[in-house]
Protein backbone atom coordinates (compact mmCIF):
# COMPACT_ATOMS: atom_id res chain seq x y z
CA UNK A 1 0.00 0.00 0.00
CA UNK A 2 1.10 3.45 -0.97
CA UNK A 3 -1.94 5.62 0.39
CA UNK A 4 0.29 6.56 3.30
CA UNK A 5 3.05 7.39 1.21
CA UNK A 6 1.36 10.05 -0.38
CA UNK A 7 0.09 11.65 2.40
CA UNK A 8 3.00 11.91 4.55
CA UNK A 9 4.52 12.98 0.97
CA UNK A 10 1.40 16.02 0.05
CA UNK A 11 1.59 16.80 3.88
CA UNK A 12 4.85 17.98 3.22
CA UNK A 13 4.81 19.36 -0.19
CA UNK A 14 1.63 21.71 0.43
CA UNK A 15 3.39 23.65 3.26
CA UNK A 16 6.68 23.88 1.13
CA UNK A 17 4.52 25.33 -1.84
CA UNK A 18 3.11 27.73 1.14
CA UNK A 19 5.98 28.87 2.10
CA UNK A 20 7.95 29.29 -1.04
CA UNK A 21 4.85 30.84 -2.90
CA UNK A 22 4.90 33.54 0.35
CA UNK A 23 8.73 33.99 0.43
CA UNK A 24 9.04 34.71 -3.47
CA UNK A 25 5.85 36.70 -3.56
CA UNK A 26 7.08 39.18 -0.66
CA UNK A 27 9.98 39.08 -2.46
CA UNK A 28 8.92 39.81 -5.95
CA UNK A 29 5.57 41.75 -5.50
CA UNK A 30 1.79 40.19 -5.98
CA UNK A 31 1.34 42.17 -9.32
CA UNK A 32 1.79 38.97 -11.27
CA UNK A 33 1.54 35.16 -9.40
CA UNK A 34 5.14 34.78 -9.47
CA UNK A 35 4.88 32.20 -6.19
CA UNK A 36 2.60 29.83 -7.69
CA UNK A 37 4.48 30.08 -11.48
CA UNK A 38 8.42 29.39 -8.96
CA UNK A 39 6.74 26.20 -7.36
CA UNK A 40 5.08 24.86 -10.49
CA UNK A 41 8.49 25.21 -13.07
CA UNK A 42 10.70 23.66 -9.86
CA UNK A 43 8.07 21.05 -9.60
CA UNK A 44 7.85 20.82 -12.52
CA UNK A 45 11.36 20.19 -13.27
CA UNK A 46 12.12 17.41 -9.93
CA UNK A 47 9.17 15.65 -11.09
CA UNK A 48 10.62 15.24 -14.71
CA UNK A 49 13.73 14.36 -12.96
CA UNK A 50 12.37 11.64 -10.90
CA UNK A 51 10.64 10.08 -13.79
CA UNK A 52 13.67 9.89 -15.53
CA UNK A 53 15.82 7.97 -12.74
CA UNK A 54 12.89 5.55 -12.33
CA UNK A 55 13.12 4.26 -15.59
CA UNK A 56 16.82 3.38 -15.56
CA UNK A 57 16.67 2.02 -12.24
CA UNK A 58 13.40 0.80 -10.83
CA UNK A 59 13.22 2.43 -6.83
CA UNK A 60 11.11 1.37 -4.54
CA UNK A 61 7.32 2.07 -5.21
CA UNK A 62 6.70 3.72 -2.22
CA UNK A 63 9.54 5.87 -2.17
CA UNK A 64 8.18 6.65 -5.54
CA UNK A 65 4.95 7.34 -4.92
CA UNK A 66 6.29 9.20 -1.34
CA UNK A 67 8.32 11.79 -3.95
CA UNK A 68 5.81 11.80 -6.95
CA UNK A 69 2.47 11.31 -6.11
CA UNK A 70 2.59 12.54 -2.16
CA UNK A 71 5.33 15.90 -2.02
CA UNK A 72 5.95 17.40 -5.99
CA UNK A 73 2.31 16.58 -6.76
CA UNK A 74 1.05 18.71 -3.44
CA UNK A 75 4.07 20.86 -3.69
CA UNK A 76 3.10 22.18 -7.34
CA UNK A 77 -1.20 23.11 -7.78
CA UNK A 78 -3.40 23.23 -10.86
CA UNK A 79 -5.97 25.14 -8.70
CA UNK A 80 -4.39 28.16 -7.88
CA UNK A 81 -2.98 28.75 -10.97
CA UNK A 82 -6.32 28.62 -12.78
CA UNK A 83 -7.85 30.74 -10.45
CA UNK A 84 -4.54 33.63 -10.50
CA UNK A 85 -4.68 33.55 -14.38
CA UNK A 86 -8.61 34.17 -14.08
CA UNK A 87 -8.54 36.78 -11.49
CA UNK A 88 -6.12 38.38 -13.62
CA UNK A 89 -8.34 38.40 -16.72
CA UNK A 90 -11.21 39.97 -14.59
CA UNK A 91 -9.35 42.56 -13.50
CA UNK A 92 -8.20 43.02 -16.91
CA UNK A 93 -5.17 42.24 -16.52
CA UNK A 94 -5.29 39.86 -19.92
CA UNK A 95 -1.87 39.89 -21.11
CA UNK A 96 -0.74 39.18 -17.57
CA UNK A 97 -3.16 36.31 -17.60
CA UNK A 98 -1.74 34.92 -21.11
CA UNK A 99 1.48 35.40 -19.96
CA UNK A 100 1.64 33.31 -16.81
CA UNK A 101 -0.19 30.27 -18.99
CA UNK A 102 2.40 30.65 -21.34
CA UNK A 103 5.21 30.59 -19.32
CA UNK A 104 3.76 27.80 -16.21
CA UNK A 105 2.78 25.17 -19.36
CA UNK A 106 5.81 26.29 -21.88
CA UNK A 107 8.42 26.25 -19.45
CA UNK A 108 6.74 23.83 -17.39
CA UNK A 109 6.86 21.47 -19.70
CA UNK A 110 10.39 21.86 -21.20
CA UNK A 111 11.80 21.86 -17.57
CA UNK A 112 10.14 18.36 -16.99
CA UNK A 113 11.60 16.92 -20.33
CA UNK A 114 14.95 18.54 -19.39
CA UNK A 115 14.24 17.21 -16.03
CA UNK A 116 13.49 13.69 -17.29
CA UNK A 117 16.97 13.78 -19.62
CA UNK A 118 18.96 14.76 -17.05
CA UNK A 119 17.18 11.58 -14.67
CA UNK A 120 17.96 9.18 -17.32
CA UNK A 121 21.91 10.02 -17.18
CA UNK A 122 21.83 10.40 -12.97
CA UNK B 1 -4.54 44.01 -7.70
CA UNK B 2 -6.22 40.29 -8.68
CA UNK B 3 -7.78 38.81 -5.90
CA UNK B 4 -5.84 35.27 -5.57
CA UNK B 5 -6.49 32.31 -2.89
CA UNK B 6 -3.67 33.70 -0.33
CA UNK B 7 -4.01 37.31 -0.85
CA UNK B 8 -6.55 37.51 2.52
CA UNK B 9 -4.55 35.21 4.23
CA UNK B 10 -2.38 36.78 6.89
CA UNK B 11 0.71 35.55 5.25
CA UNK B 12 3.71 34.78 7.64
CA UNK B 13 6.28 32.35 6.55
CA UNK B 14 7.43 29.93 9.37
CA UNK B 15 4.36 30.37 11.33
CA UNK B 16 4.19 26.98 12.49
CA UNK B 17 0.33 26.98 12.77
CA UNK B 18 -0.26 27.97 9.62
CA UNK B 19 2.35 25.82 7.83
CA UNK B 20 0.57 22.90 10.47
CA UNK B 21 -2.69 23.28 8.98
CA UNK B 22 -1.76 23.88 4.69
CA UNK B 23 0.30 20.51 5.85
CA UNK B 24 -3.34 18.21 6.93
CA UNK B 25 -4.97 19.85 4.23
CA UNK B 26 -2.25 18.62 2.00
CA UNK B 27 -2.53 15.46 3.01
CA UNK B 28 -6.11 15.15 2.74
CA UNK B 29 -5.99 16.68 -0.92
CA UNK B 30 -3.22 14.01 -1.70
CA UNK B 31 -5.59 11.06 -0.75
CA UNK B 32 -8.37 12.57 -2.86
CA UNK B 33 -6.20 12.42 -5.82
CA UNK B 34 -5.22 8.70 -5.25
CA UNK B 35 -8.39 8.12 -4.62
CA UNK B 36 -9.56 9.68 -8.46
CA UNK B 37 -5.97 7.92 -9.82
CA UNK B 38 -7.47 4.37 -8.65
CA UNK B 39 -10.86 5.18 -10.20
CA UNK B 40 -9.03 6.10 -13.49
CA UNK B 41 -6.08 4.56 -13.76
CA UNK B 42 -3.46 4.77 -16.93
CA UNK B 43 -0.50 3.51 -18.70
CA UNK B 44 2.35 5.73 -18.80
CA UNK B 45 2.20 7.05 -22.34
CA UNK B 46 -1.65 7.14 -22.72
CA UNK B 47 -3.93 10.39 -21.77
CA UNK B 48 -4.11 10.92 -18.02
CA UNK B 49 -7.74 11.16 -16.73
CA UNK B 50 -6.86 11.02 -13.50
CA UNK B 51 -4.68 13.91 -13.70
CA UNK B 52 -7.55 15.61 -15.89
CA UNK B 53 -10.44 15.56 -13.68
CA UNK B 54 -8.58 15.82 -10.75
CA UNK B 55 -7.22 19.56 -12.25
CA UNK B 56 -10.73 20.30 -13.07
CA UNK B 57 -13.00 19.23 -10.45
CA UNK B 58 -10.31 21.17 -8.16
CA UNK B 59 -9.76 24.13 -10.03
CA UNK B 60 -13.96 24.32 -10.23
CA UNK B 61 -14.09 23.53 -6.01
CA UNK B 62 -11.19 26.25 -5.72
CA UNK B 63 -12.89 29.15 -7.26
CA UNK B 64 -16.29 28.36 -5.24
CA UNK B 65 -14.68 28.39 -2.04
CA UNK B 66 -13.08 31.50 -2.42
CA UNK B 67 -16.14 33.25 -3.32
CA UNK B 68 -17.94 31.47 -0.53
CA UNK B 69 -15.23 32.04 2.28
CA UNK B 70 -15.50 36.02 0.82
CA UNK B 71 -18.65 35.92 1.27
CA UNK B 72 -19.45 34.39 4.10
CA UNK B 73 -16.18 34.41 6.73
CA UNK B 74 -14.05 37.17 5.07
CA UNK B 75 -12.36 37.44 8.16
CA UNK B 76 -11.50 34.08 8.81
CA UNK B 77 -7.95 32.82 7.60
CA UNK B 78 -8.31 28.91 8.84
CA UNK B 79 -10.56 27.45 6.41
CA UNK B 80 -8.53 29.39 3.32
CA UNK B 81 -5.29 27.86 4.35
CA UNK B 82 -6.93 24.46 5.22
CA UNK B 83 -9.46 24.14 2.12
CA UNK B 84 -8.29 26.08 -0.18
CA UNK B 85 -3.97 26.30 -0.12
CA UNK B 86 -4.54 22.77 1.94
CA UNK B 87 -6.86 20.47 0.47
CA UNK B 88 -6.89 21.51 -3.27
CA UNK B 89 -3.71 22.77 -3.78
CA UNK B 90 -2.66 19.65 -2.64
CA UNK B 91 -5.80 17.39 -4.79
CA UNK B 92 -4.54 19.55 -7.58
CA UNK B 93 -1.09 19.01 -9.12
CA UNK B 94 0.62 20.74 -12.14
CA UNK B 95 4.04 18.06 -12.17
CA UNK B 96 1.78 15.50 -12.45
CA UNK B 97 0.05 16.99 -15.42
CA UNK B 98 3.59 17.95 -17.16
CA UNK B 99 5.01 14.47 -16.56
CA UNK B 100 2.21 13.04 -18.43
CA UNK B 101 3.14 15.33 -21.45
CA UNK B 102 6.88 13.70 -21.69
CA UNK B 103 5.60 10.49 -21.18
CA UNK B 104 3.05 11.00 -23.95
CA UNK B 105 5.76 12.57 -25.84
CA UNK B 106 8.29 9.82 -25.06
CA UNK B 107 5.77 7.69 -26.10
CA UNK B 108 6.14 8.85 -29.53
CA UNK B 109 2.00 10.74 -29.51
CA UNK B 110 2.82 13.80 -30.18
CA UNK B 111 -0.62 14.83 -31.27
CA UNK B 112 -2.34 13.47 -28.48
CA UNK B 113 -0.15 15.42 -25.99
CA UNK B 114 -0.57 18.49 -27.64
CA UNK B 115 -4.03 17.85 -27.30
CA UNK B 116 -3.66 16.70 -23.48
CA UNK B 117 -2.09 20.43 -22.52
CA UNK B 118 -4.51 22.13 -24.91
CA UNK B 119 -7.29 20.19 -23.33
CA UNK B 120 -5.94 20.21 -19.97
CA UNK B 121 -4.99 23.92 -19.62
CA UNK B 122 -8.66 24.62 -20.98
CA UNK B 123 -10.63 22.26 -18.35
CA UNK B 124 -8.50 23.79 -16.10
CA UNK B 125 -9.48 27.73 -16.45
CA UNK B 126 -13.26 26.78 -17.75
CA UNK B 127 -13.78 25.26 -14.48
CA UNK B 128 -12.31 28.27 -12.39
CA UNK B 129 -14.83 30.57 -14.49
CA UNK B 130 -17.65 27.85 -14.40
CA UNK B 131 -16.84 27.65 -10.42
CA UNK B 132 -16.98 31.69 -9.74
CA UNK B 133 -20.04 31.78 -11.96
CA UNK B 134 -22.00 28.99 -10.14
CA UNK B 135 -20.60 30.35 -6.37
CA UNK B 136 -21.22 33.82 -6.72
CA UNK B 137 -25.15 32.93 -8.69
CA UNK B 138 -25.95 30.72 -5.85
CA UNK B 139 -24.94 33.08 -3.07
CA UNK B 140 -26.07 36.35 -5.22
CA UNK B 141 -22.85 38.19 -5.17
CA UNK B 142 -20.75 39.99 -7.41
CA UNK B 143 -17.92 39.75 -9.84
CA UNK B 144 -15.05 42.27 -9.65
CA UNK B 145 -16.30 44.41 -12.41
Amino acid sequence: MTWWAVALGAACGAPCRYLLDAAVSSRFGRRLPWGTLSVNLLGSAAAGVLAGVVVRRPLDDTLVALLGAGFLAAFTTASTFAFEVIALAESGHRRGAALIVLLSVGIGIALAYAGFRLGLVL
Amino acid sequence: MPDRPEQHVAVRPGHPLAALVVGLGGAVGGLARLGVAEVLPHAPGTWAWSTFVANASGCAALAALVVVLAARFPDSHLPRLLLGTGVLGGYTTFSTFSVDVVELLRAGRGAMAGAYIGGSVASMLLATVVGLLLARVVLGVRGPR
